[in-house]
Order: structure tokens, then C-alpha cells, then sequence
């Protein structure tokens, strides 16, 4: 008996992996809701990569944009050439949360691809990131003038994701 | 035209192996045509679809080589600057292209089995090329269904889209041959465990028969592996040679497996045991080498690799994985107790040693699988995507990894049947206590060390001197008196095993010393400044021009000298501005050397004042013995190849003593 249902394990274990890869190819990818929209977001305290002090206390009264980065994260190259071009329009703070790296990786990793962060606090232990509640890199997050989470993003930033970003500037002209 | 030609080889090529694969089938089941006949018919037939797929393959080629932009493959994927080596290597850079290539080489592993097995008995021959034609039919379905490389698009554009810039690398156009050649291999011994499921019948000639196939793909696929991390070393500008990426993860799976299965395999062609694993394992290769396609082409995990995502091509891709490997599993659940368990051994012996391997590398698998579908698992439950780190990967192989390195020090003092542990054991006193000097040495002389660094050096110190120290035993005592003869009594299969195997020594050392003692720094230099870092002087010499034929580029030149200030080389790395899709590239300057690289990878222009020289940002690393990485995986893939020569397999038509073999 033991012997027959070890032999169809591996049957079991295909139709397992089958259903879950279909499931994989069904949903949308970047798609994600959460708890933290529309709620105040979470303090960050931490020192940058280089060594100065960051609080996102002193970014209130603009919109700024979380971005939760790791030079182990392959989906974060393809989202960098995105990054790259939001920074050079310099129209709000990226703020670029190293998550779990080294600070020589990330240091590494930012001097060959660009820097597009006007500032890089380091998340060394995870701790900020399970206050956003992100589950994985990269994850992106929308921060309104008042200190208000608009807009998470996980996954590479895609036209949609700046769609929704160009909605929420022009909300936030228009209140000034 | 010549597409059209192409595209009319493939339908031939389909038609031809649908028909005489289920013509096969169904006659040689109900033994109503003789299979001495359908034997000869099928190796036409796997010529035939080699020859035709060939054709296909040589017309994509043309179209690229003669940029016709027409084809809308050619027109996605090249470009009329691109030089010509780059246009013959983007023929297989695209999805359709790639899964092409997949074809002709599955229709060349065909051709090459019916060539070399004319010996083998003619009904399991039959089932043997039937599998694999019908292989071909579902893969040739694919390709004309969802992935036609062949078609058009009018009007015609003028110039190509290009070719990603990170392809245009030399090891890349070797990098996906070499690797599809190790997964598409792994089809054969597919082929013979799905023949000898259907057969009924399991002995140790089948065994001998897959092992220097499965040998083959494994070296293939060792190769593949090695180009493509030297690649991401050379290319991707920042030094780091994996990473855990879900791409990559595709070929390591397959790998393990593989490995797994030529140990395993060597078991049951020995000593006729652990039949039903192997089986098992041959089919498990296989279908990681269709699911490793499935991840890289259908982007359903992100990964550097997976370029387009699209859903319907991905389940198709899926319903042709799961179909192939589910009537495998079936068969095997259903026919796997007729094969039988075959002989029994010791808990101490050769076989167990094996078996132990067997089990640390299915683990290691596991453990690769689970983290490569883990985002996949959490979005299947409700959370999103996500990547799973090197940090996971890193911690859980080592304490797998290790152990078997331990294991392959003591493996050759084991004997088949049963091994007294003392004999194992004792030899391996030397070759511990050297490296205990060697790991001690290294802590003293460099002042730094981890656990984990000392482990690693240990036990690839260990694997090493176990290893040689067996051979050079084997050979000073042995009875012949020419030093040629005390070599080659002992087979091929003994030195291929002795290579490898140290191969996994130098690879581990490399491994761990780069990890420990790598060096990088930030520099800023002006021209005329020079830098020292560990003993190296660099000076930077300034910048110039220098295009190449479809790109523009800025070369920094900076003169590389020992700490005595003799000169070495100049190292010239490069930013690059591709022409066509305007990417830039990062070039980086290697000095290879053998027991270390220095890496130079070149930043941006700093803003400085009018008067003062202008000053640029880069970047150095110093990767200590990073190349042994390299050279140990070429070690492996050689052993693999030396296998191919041994004598067993040259004289493999002469001894007709197992039911299997008969003479044609």
C-alpha cells in the first residue's frame, strides 16, 4: 500500500505543480491591493548609503515615491531604466529602500545601472519593509503630501503603475 | 522564398514523424508488421526529420545573415549593422528562433541514436525512436501553432529592431546551443526509460546503454551552464557570476538531476539496482528541461531572462510539459513494479555511497525548485510577486552541497556490494590533515576567515588530494611496467570520474576564496592619478573614442602594474551606446590571471572646474581565484566527455549477452 501511493507521487506532485504554474499564467502579474492605501505611512528612520541620516519626516507636504530595491532582485533591472527616467524629470523624491543587501552590492550594484534615488536609506534587517508589509522585491509606494500611502505597486513599475502616479500629481496640484 | 522553404521543411518534417511514430506504435503493440522492418524504417524517418529541420534551421539562418526584414523574426531581433557573427547568433535569440534550434537539435539527438544503435534489439530500438519522434511532432506542433519563426510581415520595414545588446557577446553565440544541446539530450534517456516502461523489461544492458547519453547531455549542459555564468561575469559589468536568477535556476535543475541520474545510472549498470530510481530520474531530468523551457519562455516568473511575457504561448508550452511528462509518470506508475526493484547491497558499500549522493543532490533540487516557484506559490495563495534572494539559495546549498563533497573524497575506496567503513575512512586521514593546513594557511596569510570559508576550503582541499591521492595509489600499484599501460588499465570511466570529481574540488575552492577575499573599490581618478589597491598600482591614462561597428563608445585606458610598478597590461573597459535601440552598456576590463582577476568596470565623467584634468568614476574589483569557478566546471563537462571514450562503449556491439542486444 505505502509502495503504490509512492509511486503516484510523482503523478500527484505534476498535477500540482501544473496547477499552480497555470494559475501563474492567469493572474495578472503587478496587480495588488493592500491595507496601507489610504493610511498614514510608516516612519522611516535610517541611515543612508552614505552614511547620512534619512527621516521621511522631512518629505512631508510633497509626494514622494518608495521604491523597495535589492541588487539580488532580477525584476528590479527591468523596472531601472523606468526609475531612471522618473529621476531625471526631478519632479518628487525617490526614495530607494536597499532591502536585506549587502551596502557594498547595493553600492555596487547602483554605480553600474545609475543612481535614480535622491536618497538610499538601508534596510539591512527587513524591518521598515515589514512595516509597508512588502512581500517582495520590488515593491513600489505612492506617498502624498499629507503622509497618505496612495499607491502600491509590486513588481517591476509598469505604463500603468506612471498612469495612476500622473493621477495622483495632478490631484495633489490641483489642492495647492 | 526561402522562409516560405523553411516553413514547408517544418510541415514535412511534422508529417513525416507523426506518421511513422504512431504507425509504429500502433503496429509494434499489436506485433503486426515485423520490427525488424519498422526499426529500419524509423532511423530513415529520424534522418529524414534531421535532414528537413536542418533545412528549416539553414533558412532562418539565410534570412538573418541576409537581413531580410520582411520576416518579421529578423526584422524583431536584427539589424543590418549588426556584424555577422551577431546575426548567425540572433537567429536563436529570440523566443521563435530558440524554440527552432530546440527542434533541430531534438531531430539531431534522434538522428544520432538511430546512427549508433543499430545493435540494439529492434523492438525496443522501434519504441526508443518513436518517443522521440513523437516528441518532435509536439514540439513541431508548437512551433507552427504559437511560434513560427517564418513569418511575414507586409510591407516589409526597412531596418531591424535589433538584437539585445547583452547578447552581443561571443560566449553568447555559443552560450544557447551549448545549453539546449544538454537539455534536448536529456530527451534520450527519456526515450530509453519510456522504451523499456512500454517494453516491460528493465536490465542492466539498458542501463549501459542510456549512461553514455545521459553523460553526453550532461556535459553539454555543464558547458552551457559555465558559458552562461562567464557571461554574466564578463557582461553584466559588475563582477558577480550567478544569481539565483529563475533562468538560471532552469538549467541547474535539470543539472542536478542529471548528475543525480549518470551515479545512479552507473548503479543499475553495474549491479542491476536501484532500477526503478533511475527510471524515475531519467524521466525527472527530462521533464526539468521542459519546465526549465516553460519558466524561461513563458515569463511567468520575472527573471532578466524571460523577455516577452505571453499567456497563450505559456499555456501551451504548459499543456505539452504536462502531457509529455504525465503519460511518462502514468507509464511509470503503472509499469514500474514489472521493472522490478533489482539487487539488494550493504549499508556500507558502493551502492549506498551512491544512493547517498543521489538523495543530497535530489534535495538540492528540491530545495532550488521550491525557491525558484516560491513567488508563484505565495501569489497562488494570495500575496503577489516577488523574488526570492541569493541569501535563501546560498543557505540552503552549502549543507548540502558539502556533504556530498565529503562523500565523493571517500567514494572511490568503496567497494560494490559491501565496504568495510575503516578502509574508507582510513586513507582519508592524509588528505584531512593537509587540508586543515591548507584552510589554517590561508587564515593566517590573508587574516580573515569564516566557518563557512574554512568548511569550504576544507572540504574542497579534501576532495582533491582524497581523489588524487586514490589515482596515484591506483597507479603505483599496479602491475604493468610502462607508465602508459599503469594508466590505461584502469579505463577511461576511472580517469573521467578522477577529473570531475577534482573539477568539484577547484570549483568549491573558487567559490568559497572569491566569496572570502574579494576586494572592491570606488574610484575617482583624474589623468595622470594613480590608485593602489592591494598591491596593484592603476593609473589612469585618459579617455578616447572608440566606435564599433553598430555601437559608440568611450574608452578609458588605465595601466595596470604589480607593486614593484612593473608594467602588466593596459585594461580598456568601455561604456557603449548601441546605434539602434540607443541602450547603454557597460564593458568591463579583465585581467584574467590564475589565481586571481583584477576587474575594472568604467563610471561616469565627474564634474570638475575648467582648468583641472578631467576626472572619471570606476570601479575595481579583485576577485581572487574566480576563474577555478570556471575551470573546475570545465574539468566536470571533460570528465563527461573522457566517459564517451571508454573502451565499454567502443566494443559495445560485441558481446551479445544480455536479451537486449541482439545482432542485426
Amino acid at each position: 500500500m505505502k509502495r503504490k501511493f509512492l509511486i503516484v507521487l510523482p503523478i500527484l506532485f505534476l498535477v500540482a505543480l501544473a496547477a499552480l504554474l497555470a494559475r501563474g499564467l492567469q493572474s495578472d502579474p503587478r496587480h495588488l491591493e493592500s491595507t496601507r492605501i489610504g493610511r498614514p505611512a510608516p516612519v522611516i528612520v535610517l541611515t543612508t548609503l552614505d552614511g547620512q541620516s534619512f527621516d521621511s519626516r522631512t518629505l512631508t507636504g510633497q509626494v514622494w515615491l518608495l521604491n523597495v530595491f535589492a541588487s539580488w532582485c532580477s525584476a528590479c533591472v527591468i523596472e531601472h531604466p523606468a526609475l531612471l527616467q522618473l529621476a531625471s524629470q526631478q519632479r518628487m523624491p525617490l526614495v530607494g529602500l536597499a532591502y536585506k543587501d549587502k551596502i557594498d552590492d547595493t553600492r555596487g550594484w547602483l554605480f553600474e545601472r545609475g543612481n535614480p534615488y535622491s536618497s538610499v536609506p538601508v534596510d539591512l534587517d527587513g524591518r521598515i519593509g515589514i512595516e509597508y508589509g512588502v512581500y517582495g522585491v520590488p515593491e513600489t509606494f505612492v506617498i502624498d503630501a499629507a503622509g497618505i500611502v496612495r499607491l502600491r505597486h509590486a513588481g517591476p513599475i509598469d505604463n500603468k503603475f506612471l498612469a495612476q502616479l500622473e493621477a495622483i500629481l495632478a490631484e495633489q496640484g490641483e489642492k495647492k | 522564398m526561402i522562409a516560405e522553404l523553411g516553413q514547408l521543411s517544418l510541415a514535412l518534417a511534422l508529417a513525416i514523424a507523426l506518421l511513422t511514430s504512431v504507425f509504429s506504435f500502433w503496429h509494434i503493440r499489436r506485433e503486426t508488421l515485423g520490427s525488424h522492418y519498422l526499426s529500419r524504417a524509423l532511423g530513415g524517418s529520424a534522418l529524414l526529420t534531421f535532414l528537413l529541420t536542418g533545412v528549416a534551421y539553414a533558412a532562418l539562418v539565410f534570412s538573418f545573415i541576409s537581413s531580410d526584414f520582411s520576416v518579421r523574426n529578423v526584422a524583431e531581433n536584427s539589424n543590418s549593422a549588426l556584424p555577422i557573427a551577431y546575426r548567425f547568433a540572433a537567429s536563436w535569440g529570440s523566443h521563435e528562433g530558440s524554440l527552432l534550434l530546440w527542434v533541430l537539435m531534438l531531430a539531431g539527438w534522434t538522428a544520432a541514436v538511430a546512427l549508433l544503435s543499430g545493435r540494439l534489439a529492434a523492438g525496443f530500438r522501434v519504441r526508443v525512436l518513436s518517443t522521440l519522434l513523437l516528441l518532435q511532432v509536439a514540439f513541431l506542433l508548437l512551433l507552427l501553432a504559437s511560434s513560427n519563426p517564418f513569418l511575414r510581415i507586409l510591407p516589409a520595414v526597412l531596418e531591424g529592431r535589433d538584437l539585445n545588446p547583452l547578447l552581443q557577446d561571443p560566449v553568447m553565440v555559443i552560450h544557447p546551443p551549448m545549453l539546449y544541446m544538454g537539455y534536448v539530450g536529456f530527451a534520450v534517456s527519456f526515450a530509453f526509460a519510456l522504451a523499456a516502461l512500454l517494453e516491460g523489461r528493465l536490465d542492466p544492458t539498458w542501463a549501459r546503454w542510456s549512461r553514455p547519453w545521459a553523460n553526453a547531455a550532461w556535459s553539454f549542459l555543464t558547458v552551457g551552464i559555465l558559458l552562461g555564468s562567464w557571461w554574466a561575469y564578463t557582461e553584466l559589468g559588475w563582477g558577480g557570476w550567478w544569481f539565483w536568477d529563475p533562468v538560471e535556476n532552469a538549467s541547474f535543475l535539470p543539472w542536478l538531476a542529471g548528475t543525480a541520474l549518470i551515479h545512479s545510472l552507473a548503479v543499475t549498470d553495474k549491479r542491476d539496482a536501484l532500477k526503478s530510481w533511475t527510471v524515475l530520474l531519467s524521466l525527472v531530468a527530462f521533464a526539468l528541461s521542459l519546465l526549465g523551457t516553460f519558466l524561461v519562455r513563458s515569463g511567468v516568473l520575472t527573471s532578466v531572462h524571460a523577455f516577452a511575457t505571453d499567456p497563450t504561448r505559456g499555456i501551451l508550452i504548459l499543456s505539452l510539459l504536462t502531457a509529455v511528462v504525465g503519460v511518462a509518470f502514468v507509464l511509470y506508475a503503472w509499469r514500474t513494479r514489472e521493472v522490478g526493484l533489482g539487487g539488494s547491497f550493504s549499508l556500507v558499500s558502493r551502492e549506498s555511497m551512491l544512493l547517498s549522493n543521489n538523495v543530497l543532490l535530489v534535495c538540492s533540487l528540491a530545495a532550488v525548485l521550491l525557491g525558484t516557484l516560491y513567488p508563484l506559490i505565495v501569489e497562488a495563495f494570495g500575496g503577489e510577486k516577488m523574488s526570492v534572494g541569493p541569501p535563501y539559495f546560498e543557505a540552503v546549498m552549502a549543507p548540502l552541497l558539502l556533504p556530498a563533497a565529503w562523500l565523493m573524497a571517500a567514494a572511490p575506496w568503496s567497494t560494490w556490494k559491501t565496504t568495510r567503513a575503516q578502509s574508507m575512512l582510513r586513507p582519508l586521514v592524509w588528505p584531512l590533515l593537509v587540508s586543515i593546513a591548507v584552510a589554517a594557511g590561508f587564515v593566517v596569510l590573508r587574516g580573515k576567515g569564516s566557518v563557512m570559508m574554512v568548511l569550504g576550503l576544507m572540504s574542497a582541499t579534501l576532495l582533491a588530494t582524497a581523489t588524487l591521492a586514490h589515482a596515484t595509489g591506483r597507479v603505483r600499484l599496479s602491475a604493468q611496467r610502462s607508465l602508459w599501460a599503469r594508466f590505461s588499465v584502469h579505463g577511461m570511466s576511472y580517469w573521467a570520474m578522477i577529473t570531475a570529481h577534482v573539477g568539484i574540488a577547484v570549483f568549491i575552492a573558487g567559490v568559497t576564496l572569491v566569496n572570502t577575499y574579494e576586494v572592491e573599490k570606488d574610484l575617482v581618478m583624474r589623468v595622470g592619478q594613480t590608485e593602489v589597491i592591494e598591491g596593484w598600482q592603476v593609473r589612469f591614462d585618459g579617455v578616447r573614442l572608440a566606435p564599433g561597428a553598430n555601437y559608440d563608445a568611450v574608452q578609458a585606458v588605465f595601466q595596470l602594474a604589480d607593486s614593484s610598478g612593473k608594467f602588466i597590461t593596459n585594461l580598456t573597459p568601455e561604456k557603449r551606446r548601441y546605434l539602434a535601440g540607443g541602450q547603454t552598456m557597460t564593458e568591463a576590463a579583465i585581467r584574467y590571471g590564475w589565481f586571481g582577476d583584477v576587474y575594472l568596470s568604467l563610471g561616469e565623467p565627474m564634474e570638475s572646474s575648467d582648468d583641472a584634468p578631467q576626472a572619471w568614476s570606476a570601479r575595481i574589483y579583485l576577485k581572487p581565484f574566480i576563474g577555478w569557478i570556471w575551470l573546475g566546471c570545465s574539468m566536470m563537462a571533460l570528465g563527461g566527455a573522457m566517459t564517451l571514450f571508454d573502451r565499454r562503449y567502443r566494443v559495445r556491439g560485441k558481446a551479445p549477452a544480455a536479451p537486449i542486444v541482439v545482432t542485426a
